[in-house]
C-alpha cells in the first residue's frame, strides 16, 4: 500500500469508530434536551473526518468549472442526506464510497504493478568498455561501435554483435519462449534478453532509441493511443451519461412533488441516489484496462499488438492471407527427392554436390548439405577432382568432376545444349543434371514447412476462420502442392510484389462487413501488403526492425501457431471488455430504476458506483493472465 | 516534437480522460494520449510551443486533479 492509501485506511478506521459511537449514542441513550444536537455533532464529526477531502476537492473543482465531478456529486448526495434528516446514511455512504475508492486505487495499483513486470525488459545500465576499463553508464549514452560488457544475470542493454565470449540468452521476456538461445562470438545479441551463463563483449550496432527493447517498450506503452471501437463508444457514452443522469435527478426531485403534491423529502432522497450512481468511472476505467491487460498478456507470449483497435480487429478476423517463404515455410531449401535411371542416388548427388562446390546459391547449398548428410562419416575422398568450373548465371553450373563433364541447372540449360531431356513430373524446384552430355537425373528441392504450420492452419480453421489464402512468388506447382498439403482454401502463385497487393485488394472487396482480413508475412519485403490489409501481422519480429515498423501485430518468434493463440487471446479480451460494459451499464441502470421507484437506499447506489468499478477492474485483470 | 510526462496520483480514469481532452484542445498540440494505467501522458506538439507546454499541462492537471503531480520525462 502507498502512503496515501494507508492514510485513507486510517481515516476510514477513525471515522468508522466515531460513526459507530454516534449510532450507539443515538439508539441507546434516553432522550434529553440536547441529544439531537449531540447526535448530529457526532455524525458530522465522522462525516468530516472521512469526507473532508471530498468536500475540499468538490469546492476546488467547482471553482474550476467542473460541475459533473465525482467529488461534487458525492458531496451533494451526502449533504442532501443530512438535510433530509438521514444522518447515518450521509456518513455511511461517504464511508462506503471511500472504502470503495481505497479498493479501487489498490486494484489499479496492483494491475499497474503486474503490467510493470512485463515492462521489466527495460535495461537500467550498460557496462561501457573503454581501453580496458569498465564504466557503468546509461544505455542512452552508448553509441554505435562502442564495446559493452554483459555479465551473467544482466540484461543486454543494446543491440549488437558479440565479439567475445559464449553464453545462453533468456529471450522469454521478448518471445515467451522458455528455451534459452545459445550464442557465441559473431552472433547477434538482442537487447532485452537476459544473459544467463557467460560474460559477453558486444559491439553495439544501434543507438538505444533504435534498439529492439526500446521499440518494443514504445510499442506496448503507446498501444493505448490507437483506440478500439468499444473504447470510443465508452468515452462518448461517459460524456453524455453524467449530465443526463444529473438532469434526471433534478426532474425526480422536483417534478413528482410539484405535480403529485407529495412531500419533497422522499423524492429528493431518490434524486440523491441518482447523483451517486451518475459517476461513469467504472466504465471509463475498465474498458481500456481490459484492453491493456489483453495487450500485456499477449506481449508476455511474444505477440506485440500496436493498439487495442488491432486486438479488436483480430477478434473479428475471418480471412487469413499468408506469404509462403519465411512465413509458412522456413525459407531454407532441402533436397526432397533424387531421381535417376542411369546412376545411383548417391552417385548423382555426389556429382551435383561437387560441381556446385563453389556456388553460394541457396539451392547449391541445399545439395551440398544433403550430400554431407549422405556421406556423413566418410569424408570426401582426396581423389575427387574438380576443374573448369563455369557459372552460367541464372541457369546453372558446368564443371569437370573426376574426369566427367557435369552440368547442373535448370531444364533450360540442358535443352539449350541440345541434350534430350525426358518429360518427368516435377515437384518443388527441380535441378537437372547431365553427365558427359547425357541426361542423368533430377534432384528436387523443396522449402521446408515449419513444424507447427500444419497444426496452426488446423487451429485457425477450428477457430472459425473462413478462408486461408496463400500468396507467393513461387512456382504454380510448388505453391499449389503446399496449399493442398496444408489444407488452404486458395493459393495464388507466381506473383510479383505488386501483384500481391492487387490480389489482396480483390480479397478485401469480397469481405463481409464486420469481418476483417489479416495478412501474415515476414515483414521484410511485403510492407505494402502489410499496410493494405485490415491487420498486418509480421512473423519473426525478434531483431527485425522492418517487421516491427510495418506491421500492426508482431509475432516475435517464427511460429505460425502463435496466430491462433493471438486470436484466442483477443477474443477473450473482447469478451471481458463486453462483460464489463454490460455489467457496469446494467447495474447502473438497474439501480437507477430501483432508486426512481424508491425501492433502494443509497448503499446500493454506492455499490453501483465504486463496487462495480472494483469488480470491473478485477475482471479486466483476467485478460493479463 | 514529442514530449512525455509522468502524471502520478490521478485518482480517477474519468478525470484522466478529461485532462487528455483539455491538453489535446490546446493550441499547437497535434495529439495527446494519457495512459491511465501507465500514468503517462504523451503529447505531440508543434515546436513553437515547446517552452510553454509543460506549464500549461501542469495548470490543466491542477485544475482537474489537484493531488496529481506532473513530471516531464
Amino acid at each position: 500500500m502507498t502512503k496515501k492509501q494507508k492514510l485513507l485506511l486510517k481515516k476510514i478506521g477513525i471515522a468508522g469508530a466515531v460513526f459507530f459511537i454516534a449510532v450507539l449514542f443515538t439508539a441507546c441513550t434516553p432522550a434529553f434536551l440536547i441529544k439531537p444536537y449531540l447526535s448530529l455533532f457526532l455524525f458530522l464529526t465522522a462525516y468530516f473526518i472521512i469526507g473532508g477531502k471530498v468536500l475540499k476537492k468538490a469546492a476546488h473543482n467547482i471553482r474550476h468549472g467542473q460541475i459533473f465531478d465525482e467529488n461534487f456529486l458525492m458531496a451533494i448526495a451526502t449533504i442532501g442526506a443530512f438535510f433530509v434528516g438521514e444522518y447515518p446514511e450521509g456518513v455511511a455512504v461517504m464511508l462506503f464510497y471511500q472504502i470503495g475508492e481505497l479498493f479501487e486505487s489498490y486494484a489499479v495499483g496492483k494491475s499497474r504493478k503486474s503490467i510493470a513486470t512485463l515492462m521489466q525488459i527495460r535495461p537500467d545500465f550498460a557496462n561501457l568498455l573503454t581501453d580496458g576499463t569498465i564504466t557503468e553508464v546509461e544505455p542512452q549514452t552508448v553509441h554505435i561501435g562502442d564495446l559493452i560488457l554483459v555479465k551473467p544475470g544482466e540484461k543486454i542493454p543494446l543491440d549488437g554483435i558479440i565479439t567475445e565470449g559464449a553464453s545462453s540468452l533468456d529471450t522469454a521476456a521478448l518471445t515467451g519462449e522458455a528455451l534459452p538461445q545459445e550464442v557465441t562470438a559473431g552472433d547477434r545479441a538482442i537487447s532485452g534478453c537476459i544473459n544467463l551463463s557467460g560474460t559477453l563483449t558486444i559491439r553495439v550496432t544501434k543507438e538505444f532509441g533504435d534498439s529492439t527493447v526500446a521499440k518494443i517498450l514504445d510499442m506496448v506503452e503507446n498501444a493505448s493511443s490507437k483506440k478500439a471501437k468499444a473504447e470510443n463508444f465508452i468515452s462518448k457514452f461517459a460524456k453524455y451519461y453524467t449530465p443526463v443522469v444529473v438532469c434526471l435527478a433534478l426532474f425526480l426531485a422536483f417534478l413528482p412533488p410539484l405535480f403529485l403534491s407529495e412531500p419533497f423529502g422522499g423524492w429528493i432522497y431518490r434524486a440523491l441516489n441518482f447523483l451517486v450512481v451518475s459517476c461513469p468511472c467504472a466504465l471509463v476505467i475498465s474498458i481500456p484496462l481490459g484492453f491493456f491487460g489483453g495487450i500485456g498478456g499477449a506481449a508476455k507470449k511474444g505477440i506485440l499488438m500496436k493498439g487495442s483497435n488491432y486486438l479488436e480487429a483480430l477478434a473479428h478476423a475471418d480471412t487469413f492471407v499468408f506469404d509462403k517463404t519465411g512465413t509458412l515455410t522456413k525459407g531454407n531449401f532441402k533436397v526432397t527427392g533424387i531421381f535417376s535411371e542411369s546412376y545411383s542416388k548417391e552417385e548423382l548427388l555426389s556429382f551435383a554436390a561437387l560441381a556446385e562446390s563453389h556456388s553460394s546459391h541457396p539451392i547449391a547449398l541445399s545439395i551440398r548439405e544433403a550430400y554431407a548428410v549422405l556421406e556423413s562419416g566418410t569424408p570426401k575422398s582426396a581423389s575427387d577432382s574438380l576443374s573448369e568450373v563455369t557459372e552460367l548465371a541464372g541457369f546453372g553450373v558446368r564443371a569437370d568432376v573426376n574426369g566427367h563433364e557435369v552440368m547442373v541447372g535448370r531444364k533450360k540449360l540442358l535443352v539449350e545444349q541440345n541434350l534430350a531431356v525426358p518429360d518427368l513430373p516435377e515437384h518443388g524446384t527441380c535441378v537437372f543434371i547431365a553427365i558427359d552430355r547425357q541426361f542423368a537425373g533430377i534432384i528436387s528441392i523443396e522449402d521446408e514447412i515449419k513444424p507447427d504450420t500444419a497444426d496452426a492452419m488446423k487451429n485457425l480453421k477450428g477457430l472459425g476462420i473462413r478462408k486461408l489464402v496463400m500468396l507467393t512468388g513461387d512456382k504454380k506447382e510448388t505453391g499449389e502442392t503446399l496449399a493442398k498439403q496444408l489444407g488452404l482454401d486458395a493459393a495464388h502463385t507466381e506473383l510479383l510484389p505488386a501483384d500481391k497487393v492487387t490480389h489482396l485488394e480483390a480479397l478485401l472487396e469480397t469481405q463481409a462487413t464486420g469481418h476483417t482480413l489479416a495478412y501474415v508475412g515476414d515483414g521484410i519485403n511485403d510492407a505494402p501488403v502489410l499496410a493494405r490489409a485490415d491487420i498486418g501481422i509480421a512473423m519473426g519480429g525478434l531483431g527485425s526492425d522492418a517487421a516491427i515498423e510495418a506491421a500492426d501485430i508482431v509475432i516475435m518468434t517464427d511460429e505460425p501457431s502463435k496466430l491462433a493463440e493471438a486470436i484466442r487471446l483477443s477474443r477473450y479480451t473482447l469478451t471481458i471488455v463486453h462483460q464489463n460494459v454490460v455489467f457496469a451499464i446494467g447495474v447502473k441502470v438497474l439501480v437507477l430504476i430501483l432508486s426512481a421507484l424508491g425501492m433502494t437506499g443509497m448503499w446500493l447506489a454506492v455499490f453501483a458506483d465504486v463496487g462495480v468499478c472494483v469488480l470491473a477492474i478485477l475482471n479486466s485483470m483476467r485478460a493479463l493472465k | 516534437m514529442k514530449k512525455t510526462y509522468l502524471i502520478e496520483d490521478l485518482c480517477c480514469a474519468h478525470c484522466a480522460s478529461k485532462i487528455e481532452t483539455k491538453v489535446r484542445d490546446l493550441d499547437g498540440v497535434l495529439s495527446a494520449n494519457l495512459n491511465f494505467i501507465a500514468q503517462k501522458l504523451v503529447v505531440e506538439i508543434e515546436d513553437r510551443i515547446a517552452d510553454s507546454i509543460t506549464a500549461q499541462i501542469v495548470k490543466i492537471t491542477a485544475a482537474i486533479e489537484p493531488d496529481a503531480t506532473v513530471e516531464e520525462q
